[in-house]
């Protein structure tokens, strides 16, 4: 089975069935990572140019691990040291990108769209690794095969995301991806951080953290971005903490095996306390290692579709 | 016209004196790992081994091997073949493989699945057993126990049957 499109873009865009057969292929990847020679020639000969807008370390770092992992080579661009700040185009940086052979572009930047308008403008296969507020498709898939992988599947799982909803691309791309499977979605926090018109993609929403972990399976807490701090979304880090934070106490509300996840970084102090994020219900450094898997998955697929 | 080319009793023959011969080989089966190539391989290696013990009284590790990213023609395919797992359940450094499939027919299988096994160890000896030999190599590899050589032209297509997804044991050619 081959994907429909050339790109990954966002996870709105993937069918029930490509999202599974992206967690079959990432299961493949995982059983590479646990070798001695954690490398295959899959992509031998093959580009892969990391174009990152915006600063990240782990997802960089997680794309360009799983990209050696297939052997392809890997040019990461930060727009920090490149002719970006001398004033070039999106649009010509990634032409100049292609004309030194890259077969795939993985983008980040702080504009939501910015992968859509790349992958329309170019004939390399485009993954989004995070556009402003819209998605995380990459994130999203390594989430879901993280609770398959603990839960053993997606379908009638109650997930619970906790926090700044409203700007965060994690939370979008899994609301999609977990409705899409046939998960029960709940999101929590404060009502700055959830607009009421996300009801319309078929999730329960809470302001009261204990109702809300009531029974779940999956915790999945989301950074509190600390510059969103002093705007009015919530009145201080401790405040928010006592209301929001994920606690010992807090986690018992939840089914007794819930397991714990956060995309990272983490606040410790702010939206979770230090002894939930160490404990053992916490699956957190599964996500990172499940990352390269389900990236290389990614990669793998995208480069199968020729236009 | 498919046409029965080895039926029930005929295939059982063949793993038996496959089996055998594996011994007669190792003298044992001590240092030896059964390995089948996804997806083919994997359930005539489970066979084999279950025939083995019958014989030996032992029990032998059985892993199972998929070559989908060592393919050489990744490039030139319109599909991205479908990746399955690779467990092998022992180490294989200083231990003898035997790479088990189904269908011996251009080699180049043959060829992925050494690369992905010296990938995961040195092994003392890599051996192939398949059940079928059907001819037409592309390569230089030769197998070393089969269950059945059949000529064959390239048009045609050669299917192993066995027992166990809802099928009687066969080899039908097309």
């Amino acid at each position: 089975m081959n994907l429909r499109s050339k790109d990954l873009i966002s996870i709105k865009d993937l069918s029930a069935e490509e999202i599974g057969h992206i967690l079959e292929t990432a299961a493949g990847f995982k059983d590479v990572l646990g070798r001695d020679i954690k490398k295959v020639p899959a992509l031998r000969g093959k580009t892969t140019v990391n174009l990152f807008y915006e600063p990240s370390t782990r997802t960089r770092t997680s794309f360009e691990v799983a990209a050696k992992r297939l052997s392809t080579d890997v040019i990461n661009i930060a727009t920090s040291t490149s002719s970006v700040v001398k004033g070039e185009t999106l649009l010509d940086t990634a032409k100049t990108v292609l004309a030194l052979g890259a077969d795939i572009v993985v983008i980040r930047h702080k504009c939501s769209g910015t992968p859509h308008f790349l992958a329309r403008n170019i004939d390399a296969s485009v993954v989004n690794a995070g556009d402003g507020t819209n998605e995380h498709p990459t994130q999203a898939l390594l989430d879901l095969f993280t609770m398959k992988e603990f839960k053993g599947g997606i379908q009638g799982l109650d997930v619970a995301i906790v926090g700044d909803i409203l700007h965060s691309r994690v939370a979008k791309s899994n609301i999609y991806a977990l409705t899409k499977l046939g998960a029960k979605v709940r999101l929590i926090g404060p009502p700055t951080f959830i607009p009421d018109c996300l009801k319309d993609l078929g999730v329960d929403i809470y302001t009261d953290m204990n109702a809300g972990l009531e029974g779940v399976d999956v915790i999945m807490m989301l950074r509190i971005q600390l510059e969103r701090q002093g705007k009015g979304f919530f009145p201080s880090t401790h405040e928010y903490f006592r209301n929001w934070g994920l606690t010992a106490a807090r986690v018992g509300r939840a089914k007794k095996d819930a397991i714990i996840m956060h995309p990272g970084p983490m606040n410790r102090g702010i939206e979770i306390a230090s002894e939930v994020a160490d404990s053992s219900r916490s699956v957190i450094l599964d996500q990172v290692t499940n990352g390269i898997a389900v990236r290389m998955a990614v990669l793998y697929l995208v480069s199968g579709v020729r236009g | 016209m498919p046409k029965e080319l080895l039926d029930k009793k005929d295939i059982e023959r063949a793993i038996t004196r496959m089996a055998h011969e594996i011994i007669e080989k190792n003298k044992g089966i001590r240092s030896i790992c059964l390995v089948g190539i996804q997806q083919g391989g994997v359930h005539l290696a489970n066979r084999l081994s279950a025939k083995l013990k019958e014989i030996e009284g032992s029990d032998i590790p059985v892993g199972i091997l998929d070559i989908s990213l060592y393919r050489d023609d990744l490039n030139v395919r319109k599909e991205q073949p479908v990746v399955r797992r690779t467990q092998v359940p022992c180490e294989i450094n200083d231990r003898k493989v035997v790479l088990v499939d189904d269908v011996l027919f251009t080699g180049r299988s043959i060829r992925a699945a050494m690369d992905a096994i010296i990938d995961l160890g040195r092994p003392s000896a890599i051996q192939l057993a398949v059940l079928v030999d059907r001819g037409h190599r592309e390569l230089p590899i030769k197998a070393d126990f089969v269950g059945k050589n059949i000529p064959t032209s390239m048009e045609e297509t050669v299917t192993v049957h066995l027992a166990g997804d809802g099928t009687e044991d066969r080899v039908v050619l097309e």
